[in-house]
């Protein structure tokens, strides 16, 4: 190699030099903050990068869900506090007995591409999402449909049609369940129920990436990394007042970053507070801060497989023990910096049927004395080995740790017994274990968030036998005759508060049960950037979008 | 030099070979099932997860996903994410970014590393070379992560100098702030190198002959002190931008740069090994080939040096 003395000292810093220059041609004169104001201000807000493409019934995550959400109305849709109220849906007719429920919608809604809104666009969607074929991750919200089981038979034409779907005449249709279900009007207001336009069937690839919708919101771009951007759409006839000009959701792969840009001002709208932040957001001068009740439900199972903790006499004394031995206000005050409320039935404060005066909620307060007296009660029936602890299981990549530290130290200087915090690395591990049920001798962690606002989210899916082995999310296999049959009582009730009433009655039992110890209620918590107006949150812990103004 | 060359191209196959195989069971290995996490808290769809992983090959043995994985590879068919978009238009994305944050860290280290180092080297025990000293032992001290919070809380929330971020779409301007961050630590480090074999050849006989030979200082600087002492720098540098890619992975998260080390550590969360393992391969060549410009340009440097 012929060597160039003059030149080879600078060689190595002059190459990348140039390399660099020519990398570095972005574009460098982006404006992060949205230019108009007023009533066509595009509004930024923090967003993360769907796992799924854009099709209502595969985003269970609210990376795509919550734009999805915005962009596409269902036959009802929910106000702020989580009430029902008909959307595209004129009327919603129950039968007798609630196994059969005639919808008409109504005239004049025309998706994006200008395709009018029929009963076909509901009952193909519908169809079309239950289709084990077609893989859509939010298949079981469809289960009580008739003809739901058919269409899970592996090898399903990806077009098969619910049986239980019956269209009328372009603005009627009638569904049949499988059984009762008074909530049925609720559950439809969830995103995967959606109506999806003809051109969906046609490439539903492509639809994902480019979604054609019906909503507040019409779909503008999706750059992936990026962001999504909504605007407004015109012609939308519903009851949700638009008073932006659209959306933008920016795309962060960490709350902390997003949080910087809001208090920065590059960023108008973050729907979550980092760890470190959690503690000075409110005294933060830089942003608005929003901070009440959520929807979010902590608490702990304890299986009903684990010895001592039998669902028999003596398992329920231990379970109140425990839950009374749990000084819930010091690990809110102490822990969670405030940004949680104490636990008085099994839902959330922000749900429809949430009640504050149940039978038996004594058992959900802090009472060191009775705690002791209850655990004795149940030495005596059988006695607790002295070198045993009570184990609490839980993911520690969610920030769960001082919390559970925390609870377990309750638990140990009130009843005198060995406790400790079990972590498990990942949420995906935890997951797997306790589905697995792996976890034979020790309480496992549980967060539940609701996908539509009525108790029975909260309750059926946790706490019915139905859910159980392995079916659902009740974990520790709980199952109690008398608490499905109010479940089931509920489910025919007339109406969405006589049914409340009667998830409430069956609340009852479960505090008396306590197939899991309720701990606290998450707050929904946000940031807005000082110039943006309008900024709450709705029953479901997300801001209400649609009337953020600056 | 050409046979050389070939060699050494030649290498990177069993080492490609290997790290993919490596990697591919370590993803295959972490405990939890990709499947099931998608679903959340919710509870899972058999007849679902079935079809999901049908179609992604999970319901195969290992073995048999990694030969997939590898003769689809060879027809440039890398698969697609779990979000159903192609693995390759994913890297596509990502990579730029993060070679574009990469480089510029790079010159902002070579630059002000050598810079430093030299000013330091033939000053040695003055007060400049003790300033350069003291800072850059203070700078290899603190971690990346306090440096890059501490800097984006002063310079991007508080003063409002540089963007908090780096935005959606970042230039030079966004990417100043992380790049400075993620050099800082190789910058000090290249100071203390390039001070180092600096003030150790000062006093080399070689440096004294040029001088009495009449040499100015600034040529017998250049052609025999500077040359001779930058040959640990240059291997340092090699290696470092394969560092500086892997490394950007904290970096990017604090100034929200979708790059390489965003998308890696979300698709490990995720469990997605196609991509890890494609992800991996191309930094594994990148390394591979930067420490083959690396050995090359010892050869500039070192007369001495011949490949055959």
């Amino acid at each position: 190699m012929k060597k160039s003395p003059k030149l080879t000292a600078i060689a190595a810093t002059t190459c990348a030099l140039t390399l660099a220059l020519a990398g570095c041609g972005g574009s460098s004169s982006q404006s992060n903050a949205p230019q108009a104001s007023g009533a066509d201000s595009i509004i930024s807000v923090y967003g993360c990068e769907p796992a799924k493409p854009l099709i209502p019934s595969s985003t269970g995550e609210s990376c795509g869900g919550n734009p999805l959400d915005m962009m596409f109305s269902k036959l009802v849709r929910f106000d702020k506090s989580g009430k029902a109220h008909n959307e595209i849906a004129k009327t919603i007719q129950p039968n007798e007995d609630m196994t059969q429920y005639k919808i008409t919608i109504k005239n004049g809604w025309k998706f994006s591409d200008g395709t009018p809104v029929t009963a076909q666009s509901f009952t193909k969607a519908w169809s079309w999402g239950a289709n084990a074929s077609n893989a859509q991750l939010d298949a079981s919200f469809f289960d009580n449909i008739q003809g739901y089981d058919d269409v899970q038979k592996a090898g399903t034409p990806s077009d098969a049609q619910l049986a239980g779907l019956k269209v009328i005449d372009d603005h009627t249709f009638t569904v049949d369940l499988k059984s009762a279900s008074s909530t049925f009007p609720i559950l439809i207001g969830y995103t995967a129920f959606a109506p999806l336009p003809e051109v969906f069937y046609k490439d539903t690839k492509a639809y994902g990436e480019k979604p054609v919708t019906v909503g507040p919101y019409n779909f503008k771009s999706w750059e992936h990394n990026k962001g999504i951007k909504l605007v407004k759409n015109k012609d939308y006839k519903g009851s949700a007042v638009v008073k932006n000009g659209g959306l933008e959701f920016r795309i962060y792969s960490d709350t902390e970053a997003g949080y910087a840009d809001v208090q920065a001002g590059n960023l108008d709208v973050i729907d979550s507070i980092p760890t470190s932040a959690q503690k000075t957001f409110q005294s933060d001068s830089n942003i608005k801060a929003y901070n009440e009740p959520g929807s979010v439900a902590q608490s702990f199972t304890i299986p009903t497989f684990m010895d001592h903790f039998k669902m028999d006499e003596e398992g329920r004394l231990r379970r109140q023990a425990i839950s009374m031995s749990i000084d819930r206000k010091q690990v809110i005050d102490k822990v969670l910096g405030g940004l949680a409320m104490q636990p008085t039935d099994f839902t959330s404060p922000t749900i429809p049927g949430y009640s504050k005066n149940l039978k038996g909620g004594d058992t959900l307060k802090y009472n060191p004395k009775k705690a002791k007296e209850l655990w004795a009660q149940a030495d005596a029936i059988s006695q607790w080995p002295a070198d045993q602890t009570f184990k609490l299981a839980y993911n520690s990549d969610g920030g769960a740790k001082d919390t559970y530290d925390a609870i377990a130290n309750s638990i140990k200087n009130t009843l005198g017994i060995k406790a400790e915090g079990t972590p498990v690395p990942t949420f995906s591990e935890f997951r797997n274990n306790a589905s697995q049920r792996k976890y034979r001798d020790s309480a496992i962690r549980s967060s539940w968030q609701p996908d539509y606002p009525s108790p029975e989210n909260y309750l059926k899916p946790l706490y019915a036998s139905s859910a159980a082995d392995g079916n659902g999310s009740n974990d520790g296999d709980y199952k109690n005759p008398e608490f499905d049959s109010m479940l089931l009582q509920a489910s025919q009730a007339k109406s969405v508060d006589e049914a409340n009433k009667v998830y409430q009655s069956a609340e009852e039992i479960l505090l008396v049960d306590l197939p899991a110890v309720p701990l606290f209620y998450a707050n929904a918590k946000g940031a807005a950037a000082k110039n943006v107006d309008g900024f709450t949150m709705n029953w479901k812990n997300l801001p209400v979008y649609e009337e953020l103004t600056k | 030099m050409g046979k050389y060359l070939l060699r050494r191209i030649l290498q990177m196959i069993p080492v490609v070979l290997g790290t993919t195989l490596l990697i591919y069971a370590l993803v295959f290995a972490l405990p939890g099932d990709p499947v099931a996490a998608m679903f959340g808290d919710k509870p899972v769809n058999q007849a679902v997860a079935a079809q999901i992983r049908s179609e992604y090959n999970l319901d195969k043995p290992f073995i048999v996903q990694y030969f997939l994985f590898l003769k689809n590879a060879l027809t440039l068919n890398f698969g697609n994410t779990f979000a159903g978009q192609p693995v390759i238009s994913v890297i596509g994305r990502a990579f730029p970014v993060t070679i574009r944050l990469a480089l510029m860290a790079f010159v902002f280290e070579a630059i002000f590393g050598v810079l430093f180092g030299i000013i330091s080297g033939l000053n040695k025990g003055k007060w400049s070379d003790q300033i350069i000293l003291i800072l850059s032992l203070l700078l290899i001290s603190i971690p990346t992560f306090v440096t890059g919070f501490v800097m984006q809380f002063f310079f991007g929330v508080k003063w409002h100098i540089l963007p908090a971020t780096a935005g959606v779409d970042p230039g030079f301007i966004d990417l100043l702030m992380p790049a400075i961050v993620l050099g800082s630590v190789s910058m000090a480090s290249i100071i203390r190198l390039t001070r180092t074999e600096i003030s150790t050849n000062i006093s080399e006989d070689y440096v004294r002959t040029a001088r009495a030979k009449g040499m100015s200082n600034f040529q017998v600087t250049v052609r025999h002190i500077l040359r001779n002492s930058l040959i640990p720098v240059v291997t340092y540098l090699g290696a470092d931008i394969g560092a500086l890619m892997g490394g950007a992975m904290i970096t990017e998260r604090i100034f929200n740069i979708q790059g390489v080390g965003n998308t890696l550590y979300q698709a490990i969360l995720r469990g997605e090994g196609t991509l890890v393992v494609s992800i991996v391969t191309i930094m594994v060549m990148i390394f591979v080939v930067c420490s083959l410009v690396v050995d090359l340009l010892y050869a500039v440097l070192d007369p001495r040096i011949r490949y055959a």
